[in-house]
């Protein structure tokens, strides 16, 4: 028989090893950090890329920032790109692994729930017509278009599983319905659209990207995402009970239809402020969290911040290689992400990790 | 804690499961539900618990009102286990059992909340399973882990939704004797639905049977099970004996000619042939 004391070690023995897990994606995400600010189009490699992020970011110590050349590719280029993805990658993974776990659903992501396709919408919306809700924003036409109408399709999604008591199919088959009316509405823009300039517009912004990135555009973005992200890991036990069913988690004193309505605001703001800035990113938030588990299981205390880990991993690696492979021009993100990402996936998924994997 | 059901009905959409059940269980009695599919044993057990929504002062706990406690307050007072449990994604045993110490955590665990699982998995004999994935475990050991969990919610009520029904008689046993023995022990109630009426009058102090969401009958379990009552709601002829154990034991008496031979499998047979 096993001692108490023995299961509280083996318990112990289980977060450690976790939290090992999770230390090693970050440093993979380090490394990337690392490789990813040293190559590029341009000259400038590590040494000059340390010398000005030291000196850009510890003025007071007065050291040599190095060329201006050297200053613009890695501190206006290659860094807002680099940040950009991380944020991005976090944050669609963060918003993918809590609906994943409050739906029960392991194929939920935001093309699922109808976020993407009006995103896409709103985007192409303002592409084509120039019609913004938000207008006043100017240059911010088309991002504030698509975040709006991330929310919007948000609130439809929400009105019906509402009527039918907030359960995870309705929402899921809400979200589905959704985001086919949004997907017809993006092709009837593209159909009518009188510009062929437009149409390509609409194609490239749905293909997404983190090449438009700027200082200016990630100091919107990383409040918002980082402080969903917060939220969402206060949400863990909840998820995790939610796991068990709703009649069990009622009867462990989780009100299953809050949780699941936090939650589904939580991941929209966190999807729409991010794929405001790329386009659509996909794939990431789908596929992060089953990595995740894999590592460490699906307590998501530790899920929650190794999906965070290793979406923004995946994300930044795929934006190097894709900046990389055919310089001096470059790849979507979106390719390479699926390219590389599904046969680590597969090889995952058949290799005999039983043990982590349920 | 004493549970008090006054004047409970029930209904999905306009059908109605429950109507107009009244129940008193005192601390330290074991009370089981026997009855037919669909006589609203399960509903029963939903409606104390509040995952489906009553009246007001239709549950009463100590004389209150249960619908004025929060879920949260409820659930440091009832655990509920039930039929069967699937969990999405993969949790070991330990975080399952765990899982029941929700009401009492916010983010971290303690020392006690560990203390608590690890006593809890002792007590059901399933040390031996806390690293182990929940989703492997075969349905008996897969039962205890949600006991386990109920217990570890530290309740002063324990509803159990057909436990036993999926098990072999070893784990149906066990799993008795268990919960009879939490009931002898005065810390706590036990309310269990069931479908085996020897079991039933086996362990329970007092059973309530129900047909079509009413009380046929109720009281100690040589009251309830005898052969009028099973015809009656069940339309089975019986024969009612008392077992070696001194609790009546119930012998279905078949017509074996009903079934097999004039029944409506026959045409199907003749085609065969």
């Amino acid at each position: 028989m096993t001692t108490k004391a023995e299961l509280t070690k083996l318990y112990n023995r289980g977060k450690k090893r976790k939290l090992l897990a999770i230390s090693f994606v970050f440093l993979a995400v380090i490394i990337t950090i690392i490789v990813s600010v040293s190559y590029g189009a341009g000259s400038p490699r590590l040494p000059e890329a340390f010398q000005v992020i030291l000196s850009r970011t510890f003025p007071f110590l007065n050291l040599d920032p190095g060329s201006a050349l050297a200053q613009t590719i890695i501190w206006d280029i290659r860094l807002p790109r680099i940040v950009l993805a991380l944020i991005a990658g976090a944050g669609l993974a963060a918003a993918g692994v809590t609906m994943q776990g409050v739906l029960r659903n392991p194929l939920v992501s935001s093309y699922v729930l109808g976020i993407s396709a009006a995103a896409g919408f709103g985007a192409a919306l303002a592409i084509v017509f120039g019609i913004g809700v938000l207008s006043f924003l100017g240059g911010y036409l088309v991002i504030g278009n698509a975040f709006i109408f991330c929310l919007f399709a948000m609130i439809i999604v929400y009105s019906i599983a509402r009527i039918r008591g907030m359960s995870s199919e309705t929402v899921i088959l809400a979200g589905v319905a959704v985001g086919f009316l949004f997907s017809a509405l993006l092709s009837l823009i593209q159909y009518i659209s009188p510009q062929d300039k437009a149409v390509s517009a609409i194609v490239f912004w749905l293909l997404g990207g983190l090449y438009s990135a700027t200082w200016d555009k990630i100091l919107i973005c990383l409040p918002i995402v980082a402080m969903t992200m917060v939220l969402m890991m206060t949400q863990s036990w909840n998820i995790n009970i939610m796991s068990m069913g709703e009649d069990v988690a009622t009867s462990l004193g989780v009100n299953s239809k809050r949780v699941l309505t936090i939650n589904m605001l939580l991941e929209t703001i966190a999807t729409a402020s991010i794929i405001a800035f790329t386009g659509i990113i996909g794939f990431v938030d789908l596929i992060a969290p089953h990595i995740a588990r894999m590592l460490l299981g699906s307590d998501h205390r530790y899920l929650i911040p190794c999906s965070i880990g290793v979406g923004a991993f995946m994300l930044l690696a795929s934006d190097t290689v894709a900046r990389l492979i055919i310089m001096p021009t470059e790849l979507p993100v979106g390719i390479i992400t699926s390219l590389l990402g599904v046969p680590f996936f597969i090889y995952l998924l058949t290799s005999k990790r039983r043990k982590t994997f349920g | 804690m004493k549970l008090t059901i006054n004047q409970l009905s029930f209904s999905y959409a306009a059908i109605p499961i429950l109507k107009n059940i009244e129940l008193e269980v005192g601390l330290g009695e074991m009370l089981s539900i026997v009855g037919p599919n669909g006589s609203g044993k399960s509903t029963l057990l939903k409606c104390i618990n509040r995952i489906l929504k009553t009246k007001q002062k239709t549950v009463l706990i100590d004389g209150q009102d249960a619908n004025k406690l929060t879920i949260k307050q409820l659930s440091m007072l009832m655990g509920y286990v039930p039929q069967s449990s699937t969990s999405t994604f993969p949790f070991t045993v330990f975080d399952v059992v765990l899982m029941g110490r929700k009401p009492y955590i916010h983010w971290n665990i303690g020392e006690r909340d560990n203390e608590i699982v690890a006593e809890m998995l002792d007590l059901l004999g399933i040390g031996h399973l806390a690293m182990r994935h929940f989703n492997e475990l075969s349905g008996g050991e897969q039962q205890k882990v949600i006991i386990a969990r109920a217990l570890a919610q530290q309740p002063k009520l324990l509803l159990l939704d057909e436990p036993t029904s999926s098990l072999d008689i070893k784990h149906q046993l066990e799993i008795l004797c268990m919960l009879k023995s939490l009931a002898l022990s005065k810390e706590r109630s036990v309310i269990v639905s069931m479908h085996d009426l020897n079991l039933a009058s086996r362990f329970s102090d007092r059973m309530l049977m129900l047909k079509d969401g009413c009380i046929y009958a109720s009281g100690t379990p040589e009251k309830v099970v005898n052969a009028e009552n099973i015809e009656a709601i069940y339309g089975i002829k019986a024969n009612v004996s008392t077992s070696f154990v001194g609790k009546p034991q119930v012998t279905p008496l078949l017509n074996e000619a009903d079934y097999f031979l004039n029944g409506k499998l026959s045409p199907l047979i003749e085609q065969k042939h």
